[in-house]
C-alpha cells in the first residue's frame, strides 16, 4: 500500500559556489535510493538556485582573520562537505512557535509539524492553540507536539528549543501602516522573548512580529538588558519579501519559477525593503519601468494582500510558508549542512545601520557570514533607494530600542 | 508510493526501450515545468479546511492550475497564496456566477464546504447543511467539469457521497472512477497512533483503514499494518476507538472553534497528490478511500483503490481479517447503509 507522503521540505538553497547540485538535488538523489521518496512532488517547493559567490566576498563581519581563513578553507573543502553532510534528515529539532493559534501560527505550525528535521514541536498561545496541537498531533510526522497556555506556562514551552519563531501579535487592517501595530506587537515581543532569554537563550529567534524593523531592535535590546544577546542567534524573516521579489520576476519576464533567486535587503516594510532586481539570477535585463513596477509591487505586496482581504487580516499563508522555509534553512545550517544561504534581518555592519537586511549564510550558529559583495555594483537605482530608505529604518530601529530602554525589562 | 515500488518502476524503465510515461515523470519528477498541466480546483477555499489546503496544493509542483472557490473571502485568500513562488497560477472566484470559471477544465475538484462539527455534535447532524451544498455544487460540477476527479471532504461523507453520486447520475455524467470519499486523515490517526504503541517510525508505517468515515464505521485493519507489532488485544481495541472518534477528539479539544483543519488539509492534500499522480501515469499508486465498491453488498465502501489515468483503475479487496475486525465489519455494515441511503433519498426526494 502507498505510504502517504508524511515528510516535506520547505527550505529553499542557493548553491554558493559550483553548480553542482544545491540540498534538494542531492536530497533528492538520495532519495531515489533510500525509502523516503514519497514526498517528491512536495520536494519540489525548494527554488534550487546556483548562485556563484566568490570566496573572497564572504565576510564573517567582526570575526577574526582565523575565523575568516576558515571560511575560506570551507569553501574549498565544499565538495567533500557535501558529500559528507548526511543528506538524509533526521527529526532531532525543537523548534518553539510563540502565537500558535493564529493566523500565521496555524498554518505555520502545519508546515514545521510536516518537515522531517523536527523532533518536538511545541505551541504557545494565549488561548485557543490546545485545538490546534491536537489537530496536528494526528499527522503522521515525526515531531511530537505540546500545548501551552498562558504567560505561566510560557517558560516550559521554551526549554530546550532549538528556535523560537514569533508570529505572536495583531494584523494590519485596511488603511494601517505597519507603524500602527507597534504599541501592541512591541509590548507582546518584548514579554516574549524575555521569557526567551530566561528559558532557551541558546536557541536561534524568528521574528515575525510586525514591524520588524522596530521588533527585531527591541528583541536585541531585551537580550542584551538579560546578558545573552547573541547577534548570529537574532533574525527578522524577511523571506517573503525575497518569495515575493521571485514570483513577481518570474511572471513578468517568463522565467522558470524554479531558477529564479533575487536578494532583497534593507528592511520589512515598504521603501526599505529594496529588492536588488540587478543581481536577479538568472540574470536577465530590466528597463526602468520594469525595475519601477517591480520594485513598487514587491515593496507593497503586504499591502496588496491586506486590501484583497479587506479587513480580513493580511498575508497568512504566503508568510507561513516563508517563515517555515526560513526555519527549515536553519535547521539546516545547525545540521551542519554547509551551503544555506537566505536573506535576513539581522545586526550588521554592512552599512552603517545597526540593522540591516542582506543575504547570510546559515550555520551552525546561526549566522555565519554575511556576503558584503550584495552591495557593490548597485544600479543608481538601486543606490538611490538605498539610501532613501536609511532614514525611515534608523528612525524604526531607534523606536524600537527606545521602546525597551524607556521601560524596565522584567528580571 | 513507496521504495520498493519506485525502484521496480525505475528498473522497468531501464530495461525497456521506449520510456514508459510513467517513468518519464519519475525521471523528471523534479522538472516541474515538464509535468503535465494539471488543475486543480477547491470548493470551500476561503474556510477552515480551506484555507490550509489551498497553501499545501499551492505547494505542489504537480498543479499548474489552482481555482479557488468560496462564497466569500477567497480574492483575499488567492492574492495571499499567489505570492507563494511555485509553479501553480493562482485565481480566486467567489459567489454563484464565478463557479463555472473556476470548475472549467479540472483535473481535482476537492470538495471541503460546509460546516464543521460543534461538540456533543455527530457528523450526521450536519446532513441538512452540508447535503444542500454538496448537492448544488454538484450540480455545477456536473455541468462543467464532468470529467474532473472529485475529492469529498465535506461530512458526512458517508452521505455526500452517495448524494453526489446520485446528482451526477441524474444529469447522465456519472463515472463511479472519479468519485471519491476522502478518508485519508482516518489512514493517517491510524498509521500515527499505531506508531506510538508500536514504537515504530511513524514515517515507515502503513495501516489500510476500510468502512466509512464516521464513528464505528470507521474500520482500521491493524492486522495488516506494518511493521508487524505484537500489540494485545487491549491495546488494538483502544487504538481502533481512538481512530474511530480522532475526530471527535479533535472538536472536543477545539472547545467550540471547529473540528481538525490543519490535519485535514494535510490529508486531502496527500489524497489529491495521490489523485494527480495516478493522473500522470505513476504506477502503483494506492490510497485508502470511500467509493463506488462491490467489495461488500453496501454499494459505497472505503478500501484499497489504485489510482491511475482515469480514476479509480482498481478497488482492492479488504485483505485477511481478524476475528475482532471481522465482527467490527458486521457492525458496521447498518450504520454505513444507512447513511447511504440517506443521501440517496436526499437528492431522490427533491
Amino acid at each position: 500500500m502507498t505510504s502517504s507522503a508524511t515528510t516535506f521540505s520547505i527550505g529553499s538553497t542557493a548553491a554558493a559556489g559550483s553548480k553542482v547540485g544545491p540540498y534538494s538535488q542531492l536530497k533528492a538523489s538520495s532519495a531515489k535510493s533510500k525509502s523516503e521518496n514519497h514526498l517528491i512532488s512536495f520536494n519540489g517547493l525548494k527554488a534550487a538556485t546556483s548562485i556563484r559567490h566568490d570566496s573572497k566576498s564572504l565576510s564573517t563581519g567582526s570575526e577574526s582573520a582565523a575565523a575568516l581563513k576558515h571560511s575560506y578553507v570551507k569553501k574549498a573543502l565544499k565538495h567533500d562537505n557535501r558529500t559528507q553532510y548526511h543528506v538524509q534528515p533526521h527529526a532531532s529539532y525543537k523548534v518553539a512557535v510563540l502565537g500558535a493559534a493564529g493566523g500565521i501560527g496555524q498554518p505555520l505550525a502545519l508546515l514545521i509539524k510536516m518537515s522531517p528535521l523536527v523532533s518536538q514541536l511545541n505551541l504557545y498561545d494565549i488561548a485557543n492553540v490546545k485545538g490546534v496541537a491536537a489537530d496536528l498531533s494526528h499527522c503522521n510526522t515525526p515531531s511530537v507536539v505540546t500545548d501551552f497556555t498562558g504567560e505561566s506556562n510560557l517558560p516550559n514551552s521554551l526549554k530546550g528549543s532549538n528556535v523560537v519563531v514569533v508570529p505572536a501579535g495583531v494584523p494590519r487592517k485596511p488603511g494601517m501602516t505597519l507603524d500602527d501595530l507597534f504599541n501592541i506587537n512591541a509590548n507582546i515581543v518584548k514579554t516574549l522573548v524575555e521569557a526567551v532569554a530566561d528559558n532557551c537563550p541558546d536557541a536561534l529567534i524568528h521574528i515575525i512580529s510586525n514591524p520588524i524593523n522596530s521588533t527585531v531592535p527591541i528583541a536585541a535590546e531585551v537580550l542584551k538588558e538579560k546578558g545573552v544577546y547573541d547577534p548570529k542567534k537574532l533574525f527578522g524573516v524577511t523571506t517573503l519579501d525575497v518569495v515575493r521579489a521571485n514570483s513577481f520576476v518570474a511572471q513578468r519576464k517568463n522565467l522558470r519559477l524554479i531558477d529564479v533567486d533575487i536578494p532583497v535587503i534593507g528592511g520589512h516594510a515598504g521603501v526599505t525593503i529594496l529588492p536588488l532586481l540587478s543581481k536577479t539570477e538568472p540574470s536577465v535585463a530590466f528597463n526602468d519601468e520594469e525595475v519601477q513596477e517591480l520594485t513598487r509591487r514587491i515593496q507593497n505586496a503586504g499591502t496588496e494582500v491586506v486590501e484583497a482581504k479587506a479587513g480580513a487580516g493580511s498575508a497568512t499563508l504566503s508568510m507561513a510558508y516563508a517563515a517555515a522555509r526560513f526555519v527549515e534553512s536553519s535547521l539546516r545550517g545547525l545540521d551542519g549542512d554547509g551551503d544555506v544561504y537566505e536573506c535576513a534581518y539581522v545586526q550588521s555592519d554592512l552599512t552603517e545601520l545597526p540593522f540591516f537586511a542582506s543575504r547570510i549564510k546559515l550555520g551552525r550558529n546561526g549566522v555565519e557570514a554575511f556576503v558584503p559583495s550584495i552591495l557593490q555594483g548597485l544600479t543608481e537605482y538601486e543606490q538611490k533607494a538605498l539610501e532613501a530608505l536609511k532614514p525611515e529604518l534608523k528612525a524604526s530601529i531607534e523606536k524600537g530600542v527606545a521602546f525597551v530602554r524607556k521601560q524596565p525589562v522584567a528580571v | 508510493m513507496n521504495a520498493a515500488m519506485l525502484r521496480s518502476a525505475l528498473r522497468r524503465n531501464r530495461s525497456t526501450s521506449t520510456v514508459a510515461a510513467s517513468s518519464y515523470v519519475l525521471r523528471r519528477g523534479f522538472s516541474t515545468e515538464s509535468a503535465p498541466e494539471r488543475k486543480v480546483t477547491i470548493l470551500g477555499a476561503a474556510g477552515g479546511i480551506g484555507q490550509p489546503l489551498s497553501l499545501l496544493m499551492k505547494l505542489n509542483p504537480l498543479v499548474s492550475k489552482l481555482a479557488l472557490y468560496d462564497i466569500a473571502g477567497t480574492p483575499g485568500v488567492a492574492a495571499d497564496v499567489s505570492h507563494i513562488n511555485t509553479r501553480s497560477e493562482v485565481v480566486g472566484y467567489a459567489s454563484d456566477e464565478q463557479l463555472g470559471k473556476a470548475l472549467e477544465g479540472s483535473d481535482i475538484i476537492i470538495i471541503p464546504a460546509g460546516v464543521p462539527r460543534k461538540p456533543g455534535m455527530t457528523r450526521d447532524d450536519l446532513f441538512k447543511i452540508n447535503a444542500g451544498i454538496v448537492k448544488s455544487l454538484c450540480e455545477a460540477i456536473a455541468k462543467y467539469s464532468p470529467n474532473a476527479l472529485v475529492n469529498m471532504i465535506s461530512n458526512p461523507v458517508n452521505s455526500t457521497v452517495p448524494i453526489a453520486a446520485e446528482v451526477f447520475k441524474s444529469n447522465g455524467v456519472y463515472d463511479e472512477k472519479r468519485l471519491f470519499g476522502v478518508t485519508t486523515l482516518d489512514v493517517v490517526r491510524a498509521k500515527t497512533f499505531y506508531a506510538g504503541k508500536a514504537n515504530a517510525n511513524v514515517a515507515g508505517v502503513n495501516v489500510p483503514v476500510v468502512g466509512g468515515h464516521a464513528g464505528i464505521t470507521i474500520l482500521p485493519l491493524f492486522s495488516q499494518a506494518t511493521p508487524k507489532a505484537n500489540l494485545s488485544d487491549e491495546v488494538i481495541t483502544a487504538l481502533t476507538k481512538r481512530t474511530q472518534d480522532g475526530g471527535t477528539e479533535v472538536v472536543e479539544a477545539k472547545a467550540g472553534k471547529g473540528s481538525a483543519t490543519l490535519s485535514m488539509a494535510y490529508a486531502g492534500a496527500i489524497f489529491a497528490d495521490a489523485c494527480l499522480k495516478g493522473l500522470n501515469g505513476v504506477p502503483d499508486v494506492v490510497e485508502c478511500s470511500f467509493v463506488q465498491s462491490t467489495v461488500t453488498e453496501l454499494p459505497f465502501f472505503a478500501s484499497k483503490v489504485r489510482l491511475g489515468k482515469n480514476g479509480v483503475e482498481e478497488v482492492l479487496g479488504l485483505g485477511p481479517l481478524s476475528d475482532y475486525e471481522q465482527q467490527g465489519l458486521e457492525a458496521l455494515k447498518p450504520e454505513l447503509k444507512s447513511s447511504i441511503e440517506k443521501g440517496i433519498a436526499f437528492v431522490r426526494g427533491s
